[in-house]
């Protein structure tokens, strides 16, 4: 795009495209923050045309003052804080050892990535019916095979099965990425490294970990994103119960159980802004490694 | 102290021989070259030395200790990498300062080591920069500082002027000689361009498909090269290889004569010829003339201010004392 004719050119092509992307981001971004200020009951005859009720910082407050607000805000980056932990350190060390060579590798690599291709409801269902079922479950087999009583994984151990669940669905995502960074690596490097004199582990600490930390950096952004909205998997097994409920779990409830859309704004907006203060975070923490 | 003894040593992956068996002795303080054509397993030879190949057969020695099946790590040697192979997320201080810090010396110590290093190669003022910020040259320091830091038995250096510019090269060739006079450390140097083998080496291993061809000094492989081989790859430009008829006057199967030891005349000389494209370097002037005795041009030297016109008739001679002839299995006579 050298000259001023290509480049207006390219302006107007991409035009279309920058237009809709920026309505289907502002339309309901307006919406939810009109609606956030207003009392709107729809089962209570709040109807749009007939104008709703400006109730100013209400809804904010109600919501902020609810019970279970600051403990969703808790669960929800409990959630995405260890979810993170275990994707990464295992994607790391499953990367590593698919990057041996070693036979099947083609085929190995397709069972990895295969959960990723699961419908995050689906998923949610077949660990919660095949796996953590306390009766038919496999885990509640293998539990009563060595005569243990078997956990009720989504009731005793809610918060752990959640993250179980949504971790087993990102370590694919975080193992690709990890591993097409790994074997970037140029092999002289670790080979220098080592006529360096640096054993195995430290040639991991100090050459293959650094190589990783913009992939690293990639996979928390993403995932992040991905995770601070989680809502099938806590919807299909405990629908919010026991501890579960997330932010994104709360406004749901807000809007559709209790029909009380002002609230739930109010609540997205919170979200809005918790999302942005985790984000923010994570640039100031991990972001510099994509600078250079 | 840097004295390597190869007994025997071979390489196979899987069912190909790079390396047949292979006898060779490097002495200490020795500046040997590893030269031979692409493929032709001299970085092979280099990697079994240093460890990062496992050997398939045979007993690799230094200074009469069998190291064979001892980690690179423990042999004591440095090796520079074609790439450089720098760590990029660490500063220049830091990668020089890497193998120090894996050996577990102390921080005063290793700072003045590096101080040391940075000063003698000129990088003091780019100790601060990581590897991403330097020119090829400087990039080539650095490892060249990483590996002198640790005042190793031994340098390696697998190709490590390839990813230079030619001025850089002819430079650097100029550094690491003199670093090797003031170091007198064993260097093993592996490369495929025969001017840096013939001006760097104190000896020289001709290798072709993994096979030792000749052993010798620089001048020796260029006054008498063992094979036709050798005769063709020492020296630039190429030696002429000569076959037939004129070959079999030698009683020999071919002739070598090298360009500087032809002398082209207008007016007589042994073999008659025309002309072709003349390459004028200002000191000196090849011409490849083509004659009607061999088959292929051959090239001759000439001084710089001989000019010739394409298509010209001339008769070259050759200098019988410094002929070389080579019998059916391409093997040196006399």
């Amino acid at each position: 795009m050298a000259t001023q004719h290509s480049r207006s050119a390219a302006r107007l092509m991409m035009a279309p495209a920058v237009v809709l992307l920026l309505g289907w981001m502002l339309v309901p971004l307006i919406m939810t923050v009109f609606f956030s200020f207003k009392k709107y009951l729809p089962l209570r005859g709040d109807k749009l045309s007939d104008g709703l009720e400006w109730v100013g910082f209400l809804n904010y407050e109600r919501f902020i003052s609810s019970g279970s607000f600051w403990p969703s805000v808790q669960t929800t980056l409990v959630i995405v804080v260890s979810v993170l932990v275990i994707t990464v350190t295992l994607g790391i060390l499953l990367a590593l050892l698919l990057d041996q060579p070693m036979w099947g590798q083609g085929f190995v690599r397709i069972l990895v990535i295969a959960p990723f291709f699961v419908m995050p409801t689906v998923s949610a269902l077949v660990w919660k019916n095949m796996f953590m079922d306390p009766i038919n479950g496999i885990l509640a087999h293998l539990w009563m095979l060595f005569g243990a009583e078997p956990v009720l994984w989504l009731s005793q151990a809610s918060v752990p099965s959640i993250i179980l669940i949504v971790s087993w669905q990102w370590l694919p995502f975080a193992t690709l990425i990890l591993l097409t960074a790994i074997q970037s690596l140029d092999g002289e490097q670790l080979e220098a490294s080592e006529m360096d004199g640096a054993p195995k582990l430290k040639r991991f600490w100090h050459i293959v970990l650094p190589h990783l930390s913009r992939a690293i950096t990639i996979v928390i952004l993403i995932q992040t994103i991905f995770i601070l909205s989680i809502f099938a998997e806590i919807f299909v097994t405990t629908g919010g119960a026991f501890g579960t409920k997330t932010l994104t779990y709360l406004i749901f409830q807000r809007v559709l159980d209790s029909q009380n859309v002002g609230l739930g704004s109010a609540g997205g907006v919170y979200a809005i802004i918790l999302a942005n203060i985790v984000a923010i975070f994570l640039m100031r923490i991990v972001g510099k490694n994509l600078d250079n | 102290m840097g004295r390597f003894v190869l007994d025997k040593v071979s390489k196979s992956f899987g069912d190909t021989e790079v390396i047949p068996p292979l006898d060779l002795t490097i002495e200490d303080g020795e500046f040997t070259v590893f030269v031979g054509p692409s493929g032709c397993g001299k970085s092979t030879l280099l990697r079994l030395i240093a460890g990062l190949e496992d050997v398939s057969g045979g007993q690799v020695s230094i200074d009469g200790q069998d190291m064979t099946s001892v980690p690179p790590a423990k042999r004591g040697l440095s090796m520079v990498f074609q790439s450089y192979a720098l760590y990029p997320h660490m500063t220049v201080r830091k990668n020089i300062a890497f193998p120090l810090r894996m050996a577990k010396m102390d921080k005063a110590e290793i700072k003045k080591r590096v101080d040391e290093a940075a000063e003698v190669l000129n990088l003091t003022d780019y100790l601060h920069r990581k590897p991403g910020q330097l020119s090829g040259g400087q990039r080539q320091r650095v490892a060249i500082g990483r590996a002198i830091v640790r005042e190793p038995s031994a340098f390696l250096f697998d190709e490590p002027l390839s990813n230079l510019d030619a001025a850089l090269r002819v430079g650097m060739r100029l550094e690491i000689s003199e670093m090797h006079k003031r170091l007198a450390t064993t260097m093993i140097y592996v490369t495929h361009d025969q001017v840096e083998a013939m001006t760097m080496a104190d000896k020289i291993v001709v290798l072709q498909a993994g096979v030792i061809e000749q052993v010798g000094s620089p001048l020796e492989l260029y006054r008498a090269p063992r094979n036709v081989f050798v005769a063709g790859f020492i020296g630039s430009p190429k030696m002429n290889l000569l076959t037939g008829p004129e070959a079999e006057k030698h009683d020999a199967t071919t002739i070598g004569i090298r360009p500087e030891h032809i002398s082209i005349s207008n007016e007589s000389g042994m073999w008659e010829g025309t002309v072709g494209v003349s390459e004028h370097l200002g000191s000196d002037s090849f011409f490849h003339v083509k004659c009607d005795a061999f088959e292929h041009p051959l090239t001759v030297r000439a001084g710089g201010e001989l000019q010739m016109s394409y298509g010209a008739k001339v008769f070259l001679t050759p200098d019988a004392a410094h002929m070389h002839t080579f019998d059916a299995e391409g093997l040196r006579i006399g």
